[in-house]
């Protein structure tokens, strides 16, 4: 039976691992930290999974010990955030290339400096180009599925790929909300075994991961990356609609919130998309005719997707919780290039919010809104909402 | 529209469980079949330092995911935090404020500068009492059972139970339970 808790997000993404019960958890165990391998660590204390607990010196050795694992044909995940990110990146683009599926859950938050601990969106931006799937999780519930989903779509023999699952820092990392988990043995059964391809352990088909690659070979080892990211669309909506099954909850590529006679719609990606579906509801009691596209895979980008929603609207409204310092923001620069070749081009507008954890409210979303409304919107020009100027 | 949110702020110092206390009022809550939200501010965590939480509570699942600016609820932990202004932000004439305080309501009132309905309960000195330790945490729930009615006391029984049984036997469990229905009891709100 499915039940209903009340658990944080680091929580409720450490009770999907549990019932996943991986091979291998590394993770640098202080500040930036997430608490999800906090609370991971006391399922392996008291012994309700068997999984190998390496507690390392930095977050460049999680990666690093996820890579080892990976490689060898076990399930690896760690946890971090922030500047943890940021000093993983090296190895976070190896585990990509070695075509690795491990899991890791980002609790976004702000990059230094000055020093800030609170949810933005820089820290898996600054990893948008690694080659990791990035799944963005609006609440609670969602961090929780995308873990329960997010094996089957890295290790699916089109794709193997590393898998970000994306959760607000503090907003869902720290914050309690009603969370419906499955039973143990129906995630069990949902994710199944690995499935293991080339492992150093099956020594009967020797492999190497890694080697020097140079000029000679390096450009087709990246052409095939490319090529894995773009099967990504139809395994994530395979494994999607058998999680529907096992769930009622319905995924897709983007979630779509009244967009249907909507004749401006907003985007945005994580907790925010919860505050605008709250705002919308208001501002459909006034009448006015707005809805809410959010990419719940950021990579590979939903081009076609955003294309279908969005050609032929009045006014399309960017939100960004990271800026891009000398060109647009990243959410708002892959809109605008998508919409190039629609037939009816909206208006379009990007807004920056939220840096370091500035606050957003319904009041900031009806101002960008507003704007809309008075056909005010000017895709060269950057704006700020909740920022003192 | 968006269905109707019970906001509720808490005003403590870090280390005197105001995050705790937010989280049990929302299990209880959830137990009754509402939606919730709990969520602490975090700042530079230091213990003795002002620190807020926050619930949402609501029939309809709850989307909205910024800060609560206009709480319906204001619960204040430790009465020496009552001049600093955040504690009166966005409440008006309709807000309730619920203190933990040996004083009375219109010292709260001077001290704060409050509008809304002020209630007091010596939820330190009861758990004092009941507990052995200043620990307000199940007294203010008792407190906020009887004046807001958010919550059932039986809910936050369980909750009790829930918490402390395994960890700490039965007697904690039936202390705790005392000093809950003593902040029922005991909180005295004005007009």
């Amino acid at each position: 039976m499915p039940a209903k808790q009340a658990l944080t997000g680091a929580e409720a993404i450490a009770y999907a691992m549990k019932q996943i019960n991986p091979d291998v958890v590394a993770a640098y165990p202080i500040t930036p930290q997430t608490p999800v391998v906090e609370y991971f660590a006391k399922y392996v204390a008291d012994g309700v999974v068997d999984t190998e607990m390496i507690p390392v010196e930095s977050e460049h050795s999680a990666m690093s010990a996820c890579v080892g694992a990976a490689a060898a044909g076990a399930r690896a995940f760690t946890a971090t955030a922030a500047v943890g990110l940021a000093l993983m990146h090296e190895i976070v683009y190896i585990a990509a290339s070695l075509r690795l599926p491990i899991v890791m859950a980002v609790a976004n938050r702000a990059l230094s400096g000055p020093i800030n601990i609170h949810c933005d969106h820089s820290d898996a931006m600054a990893e948008r180009d690694s080659g990791w799937i990035q799944l963005w999780a609006e609440n609670v519930q969602e961090a929780y599925d995308f873990t329960v989903m997010a094996y089957r779509i890295g290790e699916h023999p089109d794709v193997r790929l590393p898998v970000m699952i994306n959760f607000d820092g503090f907003i869902i990392s720290h914050g309690v909300e009603v969370l419906e988990t499955l039973d143990d043995d129906v995630v069990k059964s949902f994710v199944g075994k690995p499935i293991k391809m080339y492992s150093l352990l099956d020594t009967e088909h020797p492999v190497t991961y890694g080697p020097l690659d140079l000029y000679d070979y390096y450009f087709e080892h990246k052409r095939q990356q490319i090529e894995a990211m773009k099967h990504v669309p139809k395994v994530f909506k395979q494994v999607a609609e058998e999680f529907e099954k096992i769930s009622g909850r319905k995924y897709d590529l983007v979630e779509e919130y009244m967009t249907d006679d909507a004749e401006y719609i907003m985007i945005a990606l994580g907790s925010t998309a919860g505050t605008i579906k709250h705002t919308i509801k208001e501002l459909r009691a006034e009448g006015k005719k707005v809805g809410l596209v959010k990419p719940w895979v950021f990579r590979p980008f939903p081009k076609f997707e955003l294309q279908r929603i969005l050609n032929g609207r009045k006014g399309v409204i960017v939100l960004d919780r990271s800026a891009s310092f000398g060109a647009e923001a990243p959410l708002y620069e892959a809109v605008k290039s998508a919409l190039y070749e629609v037939a009816v081009r909206p208006q379009l507008g990007s807004y920056v919010y939220g840096l370091g954890g500035r606050d957003i409210t319904p009041a900031h979303i009806r101002q960008a809104f507003e704007d809309a409304f008075k056909g005010y919107l000017i895709a060269d020009e950057e704006r700020y909402l909740g920022l003192r100027e | 529209m968006p269905g109707k949110l019970f906001e509720v702020r808490w005003h403590g110092r870090a280390g005197q469980g105001a995050k705790s206390a937010s989280q049990m009022l929302a299990e209880a809550a959830l137990d009754m079949g509402k939606y919730i939200q709990a969520f602490p501010e975090y700042g530079a965590e230091r213990t003795g330092a002002p620190m807020k939480a926050f619930n949402r509570i609501s029939d309809e699942p709850i989307l909205i995911h910024s800060s609560v600016e206009k709480p319906d609820l204001v619960v204040v932990i430790d009465d020496t935090l009552l001049g600093n202004p955040d504690i009166i932000a966005g409440t008006d004439e309709n807000t309730i404020m619920v203190v933990n305080t040996v004083r009375d309501s219109t010292w709260v009132r001077q001290k704060s500068g409050f509008k809304g309905r002020i209630c007091v309960v010596k939820a330190t000195d009861i758990a004092l009492e009941e507990l052995g330790r200043g620990t307000p945490n199940t007294v203010m729930l008792g407190a906020i059972a009887r004046v807001t009615g958010i919550i059932e006391l039986k809910y936050v029984e369980e909750k009790i139970r829930d918490m402390f049984l395994k960890k700490f036997g039965e007697e904690i469990v039936k202390k705790n339970i005392r000093a809950l229905h003593r902040g029922y009891e005991e909180v005295r709100c004005d007009a």
